[in-house]
């Protein structure tokens, strides 16, 4: 739905004999530049900016759905924010925000377990990073059919916990039962990324360290975790704008009962089944405007951070 | 030379960027009268045909008239997967769909959009079929699509277990209400429906405002009607769940988890749709009931109840340019010939009355019989254009007082309001 890009800067290259070229040749390779960048730049436009500034542009207008549709300016998002529709945004909104820090925290910490195993040398190492990598390799659609199995009054998770809980009948319940299926589906993505940051931290570094009498948790603190952080900080990045959109889990296995609707399911449901495209568009250009807003608060913190601790040593 | 190329590729990209921008959601006019003109070869689309029954009716009708050939296209699974194709399709007047297979809660919307083809009653056999079925196709007053199947609610019920106490099926939910200390002395559940918030719950609350002698909603559904009988029926069910006549895991049944613990052996009563009739009978391990259950018409609450019709209806639509093989081939497929093919393939109800004294046709549903004399007390869900308003508000309250959260009689005020507000946009 929302597509993040990153757009690089180009340095501008200092040329050690810029004066003796003549500007009509730099024009003509800027010109050549030009023609070679404009079909990625139509297919940006037709695919990202189209859509997005098509859906800005009906979430200024009225939904009629028999009638004709009029300018209204700002009316839609006055009704999701203060208006009729604040009570269902607000719950999806507050939800969704909700469900993003719960199930990041778990799946940051479980993932980095998983990670911190799979990079240890041992036997059978192959067949545990497999099998950890399982439950990414299941499509999210998939894999909500399957826990909405599990999650049944008489199904597993009931049976293996010795519990009768209801899970997808009540609010907390509901939570949890998706953030459970999220954190098993994705944890291993998190696991993967970290474990990529892992393995390029050499060994001679830690080597190093045992010699200058680091314990294994000061060895930890001072070199995996700083050396790691980057891809710690891109897992988070990439969780969380999965996460804010979530949609197959909540959808498949509470369809937004007990105040369990998200941004993405309220939108569906707006645009989709109600046919409100307008308001519908008005929802989703919040949760686009929400989850560049997050992304950049993340990537600046981090960014400080960084900074910071660089800074200080 | 390769400069103008690109130079035309990318004039050509904003003007295709101008030309969609310019296609907006402006509403179709189209549909009127019912000048059915236009023939050759046609595609007809519907949800995924999961029983196979179309392919035999489209061979026949092809073999029939080869230049007119019919083609069909499938969609989702998924009632919204297939209303969402629909819509996106005819708000585009495209006409690349000719005969279309709609859920019964479409019709309202699709003809007030302007998208169907009104239909000459005249033309088809609509006294010999269901009067409740034909009505869903109607709209405003007008024919706007043939019921090729329908469907509708039966109680299930283990006639061991009351046969043994020396009873009979309940016919209201007073004397369901008094068998259920048959359940709890053979450890199992009373009774369940579908409660879980989606769809079924709106035919559930229905039923039980319908078996009280109500109904959602009148004057063309503009109105809520609701009143007393809602509150008599929302307080059955809610009770139910407080006092424990109802599992409280019924809150989060679907059609399907229903009928696994009505097969289980966990439930004395259930309501749900024939389907579950002879998947109840077929030799499994994971099937108790084999043998053990039977059929009644839904209770009321003084007499018979009233079941909420589902099923398939054909229409044409509005900017078909065959029109005319497209009304003949549904005057086709939906005639008493195929229609009696079908069911014996696929167990649906069908819409013609005869068929449901079909001895042939008995002897493999022998649910049928049952099944009619629901059938003729049955009602439609409201006939409106906001139909998924009006049910996302129903499955909000009713869910709210199955939960415990709101009294019936609050829920019911509420609903009441909303239904109005609903049906006040004209």
């Amino acid at each position: 739905m929302t597509v993040a890009t990153e757009t690089v800067r180009p340095e501008r290259v200092r040329r050690r004999g810029g004066p003796t070229r003549t500007s009509e040749g730099r024009r003509a390779e800027a010109r050549l530049a030009l023609w070679l960048l404009l079909p990625a730049g139509i297919v940006l436009a037709v695919i990202i900016a189209y859509p997005v500034v098509r859906a800005l542009w009906l979430s200024l207008h009225s939904d009629a759905r028999f009638g004709t549709s009029e300018f209204v300016g700002l009316d839609n998002y006055i009704r999701a924010f203060t208006g009729s529709g604040s009570e269902a945004f607000w719950q999806a909104f507050w939800f969704t925000t909700q469900l993003t820090i719960v199930t990041m925290f778990f799946e940051l910490v479980i993932g980095f377990g998983m990670a911190l195993i799979m990079n240890k040398a041992f036997k059978g190492r192959g067949l545990v990073r497999a099998s950890v990598l399982v439950p990414w390799a299941i499509p999210t659609a998939v894999a909500a059919r399957l826990w909405e199995w599990n999650f049944q009054p008489d199904g597993v998770v009931n049976q293996v916990l010795g519990t009768d809980i209801l899970w997808t009948a009540g609010h907390w319940s509901s939570f949890w039962a998706i953030v459970i299926a999220d954190v098993w589906k994705t944890a291993p993505f998190i696991a993967l990324l970290v474990l990529a940051g892992l393995q390029i931290i050499p060994d001679e570094v830690y080597e190093a360290a045992k010699v200058d009498g680091a314990t294994a948790l000061q060895s930890f603190r001072r070199i995996t975790l700083p050396l790691v952080k980057s891809a710690v900080i891109v897992a988070v990045l990439f969780r969380m704008l999965d996460v804010l959109r979530i949609f197959d889990l909540p959808f498949i296995l509470t369809n937004g009962a007990n105040q369990t609707e998200t941004l993405s399911t309220l939108s569906y449901k707006e645009s989709i089944q109600q046919l409100h495209p307008s308001y519908g568009s008005t929802l989703s250009t919040i949760t686009f405007i929400y989850i560049i807003l997050a992304a950049f608060l993340v990537n600046s913190l981090a960014r400080a951070d960084v900074v910071k601790a660089s800074g200080g040593r | 030379m390769p400069r103008r190329f690109v130079k035309f590729t990318f004039i050509g990209a904003v003007l295709m960027l101008v030309l969609t921008a310019c296609g907006g959601p402006d509403e179709g006019g189209g549909g009127g009268g019912g000048g059915a003109q236009g023939t050759g070869p046609i595609t007809f689309v519907a949800g995924k045909d999961t029983s196979g029954k179309y392919p035999a009716v489209i061979e026949k009708w092809n073999t029939a008239h080869p230049d007119q050939k019919v083609t069909l296209l499938e969609l989702p699974e998924a009632a919204d997967a297939q209303r969402s194709a629909f819509v996106t399709n005819l708000q585009a007047k495209s006409d690349r769909y000719d005969v279309m297979g709609i859920d019964v809660i479409w019709t309202a919307e699709f003809a007030k959009s302007g998208w169907l083809l009104e239909l000459d009653e005249g033309q088809f056999p609509i006294a010999d079929m269901l009067k409740p079925a034909v009505d869903t196709g109607r709209f405003e007053g007008k024919l706007w699509a043939m019921p090729y199947d329908t469907n509708g609610g039966l109680l299930f019920y283990r006639k061991d277990i009351l046969d043994k106490a020396n009873k009979e099926a309940p016919k209201t939910f007073d004397e369901l209400k008094a068998l259920c200390p048959l359940a709890q002395q053979n450890n199992m559940d009373c009774y369940a429906g579908q409660f879980a918030k989606y769809e079924g719950l709106t035919v559930n609350f229905a039923e039980s405002v319908q078996a009280a002698g109500g109904e959602l909603m009148t004057d063309n559904g503009t109105k809520a009607a609701l009143g007393a009988p809602a509150v008599q029926g929302l307080t059955f069910l809610a009770d139910g769940f407080k006092q424990g006549y109802i599992p409280k895991e019924g809150i989060t049944y679907q059609e399907e988890p229903s009928r696994r613990a009505f097969m289980s052996g966990k439930l004395l009563f259930l309501r749900n749709w024939p389907y579950v009739y002879n998947l109840a009978n077929e030799s499994d391990p994971a099937n108790k009931v084999k043998g053990k259950f039977d059929i009644a018409p839904l209770p009321g609450f003084t007499g018979a109840g009233s079941s909420s019709l589902g099923g398939l209806n054909f229409a044409v639509s509005a900017f078909s340019k065959k029109q005319g093989t497209a009304v003949e081939f549904i005057k086709f497929a939906t005639n008493q010939e195929n229609a009696k093919e079908m069911v014996g393939l696929t167990g649906n109800a069908p819409a013609w009355n005869a068929l449901y004294d079909d001895p042939e046709l008995i002897e493999k549903f022998p649910f049928l019989p049952t099944l009619k004399e629901g059938m003729q007390t049955a009602k439609p869900r409201p006939v409106t254009p906001y139909y998924q308003e009006v049910t996302t508000a129903i499955q909000e309250e009713a869910y709210a007082a199955l939960q415990g959260q709101k009294a019936a009689d609050q829920a019911v005020n509420d609903l009441t309001t909303k239904l109005n507000e609903i049906g006040a946009q004209g």
